[in-house]
């Protein structure tokens, strides 16, 4: 294959997309237990890694599946699962492991209508505060929202190197929709992209601290079974990766934690916006939604209405400077959400108070359309 | 290591690790060992052992080594390792 | 030629935290054993274990080792051995850990034949959460949880992993520490799944709340109360009743995951090939 690429367009759909992108991206590894809307993913690659000389399994549930890929990366694969709902709330558990222990992996929810069973066809955008808040304690995580099949590939290989390079878990969250959805995308050759890996130690295995930070707050990683011989525990630990209770070491281990995310917010934001420099009412939205927005901010401008749209890709964590920054200069932020209300908190939150904020919600399982925003919009 | 009692003897109890169970007291086919005051193992006939190592093999804690070993090793034969796949 | 067992122990955390008399320590002891006899290389064992007493084993322990979640460590360890099927990954967990909340992904991996070898330290009871009763509980015995006498049957895990596909079942006591070890040793150079359950005893817990006296007579009261596979076989069902049985329930040589997996990825390769 190498050598003879050819950047080509191709038709895909959004799992598909989001498969060949983690394949693009180094991912050797695949753990999952089926689940609508998110089954293509794991069918995909349940063909493509072995082709690859990865490694494909289906576990017998999600808890196993999220802690079969976070030993697969300790044994130096890069590693991935995909789920929805219900399986998402089974992984949190061992995603928190992950995120506490620093072993990076990519967990992908191709979100439907919840809660519990809900609508396993439908799309919602219930998760949200799920893929931030799902497990328990302080814990650093990171979530990237594509909205279109080219913007999944995109994002996928992001959410692989972004996990890489922080030793964080990535959620991707995805809309039915999206998952579903045949577009056209762009694929890139393996040189057209930027691959990451976790940084790896320089010291002999007897100078090795495995949670020591490195100059970006990244402890190096080494593979199991090459020499360094390290322990891992999802209790708090100290540089040497064994238990502590030192209340001033437990203290730096969340800190530094929480840390690789607040220190490298400016490399892991990504956003899109539309019409914003001279907006007086933005369309905050996310996934699917913000294509219905895009077009919505059209059809308003065509009325005469300033309207602009700003779309986070990066959800977790919030882009809350440039939503603070568009809350000074306009009248009104209209926030649309196939969900009772999880962005427009954020987005409120950012806002404090510098202008209106306005939510809406569809919860029926079917999509916003862009004329329900317009009509939002359009109430002045 | 520390030993208890006679410095050539066969085996040898590590007291920073031992907890005093009691078990390879109990254990012993001779009876060469006993409770010191604090509760801990002592090996008090060390003439009496015939390096069987049970007290070894029983110790929860590591705690015990028997140093002269026999010819023999006690455990049975080795199992080839084969690829453990 | 073998290596001593200290090779294998990270001296600097000893002693370690288990009770004193606490089976686990015996149980440890006889795999450290085991893989001394192996001549294994440090580099080349990962332990996993999940969360209990018994799964603070590998941070004693100068290998590859992971401490995880409640029950999960077979599911993690299935990761490990995936991504690097050299590595001996031993699963060291306790009766609660492996038999009940763990005990999905048990079988799911025996029915796989997945390379990974399994000690369950069966205590009879949930030690680090001070004492209920767990799946392994004999029915009538008396835990935190169950204060009239435990009315649940407890499992024949041996029965339940050889049922489920493994390649080598077997059980032993700490009281039989030497067979114990032996059976941990077949295990480990088993191609496919193993499972080795190792019936120890936990004084302060289930032993206090038993009045089955210290660890002594816990260890001597296992002996006693064990019968060999061989001689249960000729006995009739209730004479044999409240006994443990040991021996070796099942060696076999179905092809495992890993090999079976491999396989896939030829046949993949040709596939994409053509
Ligand atoms: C998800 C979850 N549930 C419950 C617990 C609490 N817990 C910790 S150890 C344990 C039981 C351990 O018993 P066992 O596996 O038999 O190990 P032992 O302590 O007896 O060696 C429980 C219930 C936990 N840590 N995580
Ligand atoms: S080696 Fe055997 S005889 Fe000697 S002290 Fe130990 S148990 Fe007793
Ligand atoms: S068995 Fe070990 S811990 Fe127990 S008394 Fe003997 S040496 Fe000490
Ligand atoms: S509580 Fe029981 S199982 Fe836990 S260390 Fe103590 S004796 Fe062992
Ligand atoms: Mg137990």
């Amino acid at each position: 294959m190498a050598g003879k690429c050819d950047t080509r367009a191709r038709l895909l759909q959004g799992n598909e997309s989001c498969a060949e992108a983690a394949l693009l991206a180094g991912v050797r590894f695949f753990a999952g237990y089926p689940i609508t809307p998110s089954s293509e993913i794991a069918e995909i690659l349940s063909e493509r890694l072995p082709q690859l000389g990865g490694k494909f399994i289906q576990m017998e549930d999600e808890i196993a599946s999220m802690a079969a890929v976070v030993g697969a990366s300790l044994a130096g694969m890069k590693a991935m699962t995909a789920t929805s709902g219900p399986g998402f709330s089974l992984k949190q558990e061992n995603l928190g492991f992950a995120s506490f222990t620093e072993v990076p992996c990519v967990i992908v929810n191709v979100q439907r209508t919840g809660p519990s069973t809900g609508l396993p066809t439908s799309p919602g955008q219930g998760d949200l505060m799920q893929a931030r808040w799902g497990t328990h304690g302080d814990h650093p995580v990171v979530a990237l929202y594509p909205s279109s099949v080219s913007e999944t590939f995109d994002l996928t290989v992001k959410a692989v190197n972004i996990a890489e390079r922080l030793r964080v878990p990535v959620v991707l969250l995805m809309d039915e929709v999206v998952a579903h959805m045949r577009e056209r995308v762009i694929v890139p050759c393996e040189d057209e992209i930027e691959i990451a890996w976790r940084p790896r130690p320089t010291v002999p295995p007897e100078d090795y601290l495995p949670y020591e930070a490195g100059p970006n707050g990244v402890p190096a990683m080494a593979d199991f079974g090459t020499g360094y011989r390290w322990h891992i525990t999802g209790l708090y630990h100290d540089t040497t990766g064994f238990p502590t209770s030192a209340p001033a070491k437990v203290d730096q281990l969340v800190r530094r934690l929480c840390g690789k995310i607040t220190n490298h917010k400016r490399d892991i934001t990504f956003t899109w916006d539309e019409h914003m420099d001279d907006a007086k009412v933005a369309v905050v939205a996310c996934g699917i939604v913000a294509r219905s927005a895009r077009r919505a901010v059209r059809l308003a401008r065509e009325k005469g209405i300033a309207a602009g749209v700003f779309q986070p890709k990066t959800i977790w964590p919030f882009p809350h400077e440039q939503v603070a920054e568009i809350a000074a200069r306009v009248d009104r932020i209209v926030v649309p959400e196939m969900n009772m209300g999880q962005l427009v908190g954020e987005v409120q939150c950012a806002a404090r108070g510098k202008c209106e904020v306005i939510g809406y919600s569809r919860v029926d399982g079917e999509p916003i359309t862009p004329e329900e925003i317009l009509a939002v919009l359009s109430e002045v | 290591m520390i030993s208890a009692g006679n410095p050539e003897a066969p085996v040898l109890v590590r007291r920073e690790w031992c907890k005093g169970c009691g078990i390879c007291i109990a254990m012993c086919p001779k009876k060469v060992l006993e409770s010191a005051p604090d509760g801990k193992a002592l090996v008090a006939r060390p003439d009496d052992c015939i390096k069987c190592e049970t007290c070894e093999i029983m110790c929860p804690d590591f705690a015990i080594r028997v140093v002269a070993k026999k010819a023999a090793a006690p455990d049975q034969g080795r199992e080839a390792v084969r690829g453990g796949r | 030629m073998a290596r001593s067992i200290d090779e294998y122990l990270r001296a600097r955390f000893m002693p370690h935290i288990w009770c004193p008399g606490c089976g686990h320590g015996i149980i440890l002891n006889a795999l450290l054993r085991a893989i001394a006899r192996l001549d294994l290389p440090n580099d080349k064992v990962c332990v996993v274990s999940g969360i209990g007493c018994a799964s603070r084993a590998p941070g004693y322990l100068d290998f590859n080792t992971l401490h995880t979640t409640h029950g999960r460590a077979i599911a993690f360890a299935t990761g490990i051995k995936l991504a690097n099927p050299d590595l001996h990954v031993i699963v060291v967990t306790g009766d609660g850990d492996g038999a009940a909340i763990g005990g999905n992904h048990l079988i799911h991996a025996a029915r796989r034949n997945m390379g990974v070898t399994t000690i369950m330290f069966n205590n009879s009871i949930y030690g680090m959460t001070s004492g209920q009763y767990s799946p392994l509980t004999p029915s009538g015995r008396l835990a935190t949880t169950a204060p009239y006498g435990n009315v649940e049957r407890n499992f024949d895990m041996c029965e339940l992993v050889k049922a489920s596909g493994a390649n080598y079942v077997a059980r032993a006591t700490v009281a039989h520490a030497r067979q114990l070890s032996t059976y941990i040793e077949r295990a480990i150079t088993t191609s496919g799944f193993a499972f080795v359950e190792a019936v120890g005893n936990c004084p302060t817990y289930f032993g206090r709340r038993n009045k089955l006296g210290g660890p002594v007579e816990m260890v001597e009261a296992l002996k006693k109360n064990s019968i060999t596979a061989a001689a249960a076989a000729k006995l009739d069902p209730a004479e044999i009743r409240g006994k443990i049985i040991i021996g070796e329930f099942y060696r076999g040589d179905a092809p495992g995951y890993i090999e079976l997996y491999d396989g896939v990825i030829e046949r993949a390769k040709e596939a994409a090939g053509k």
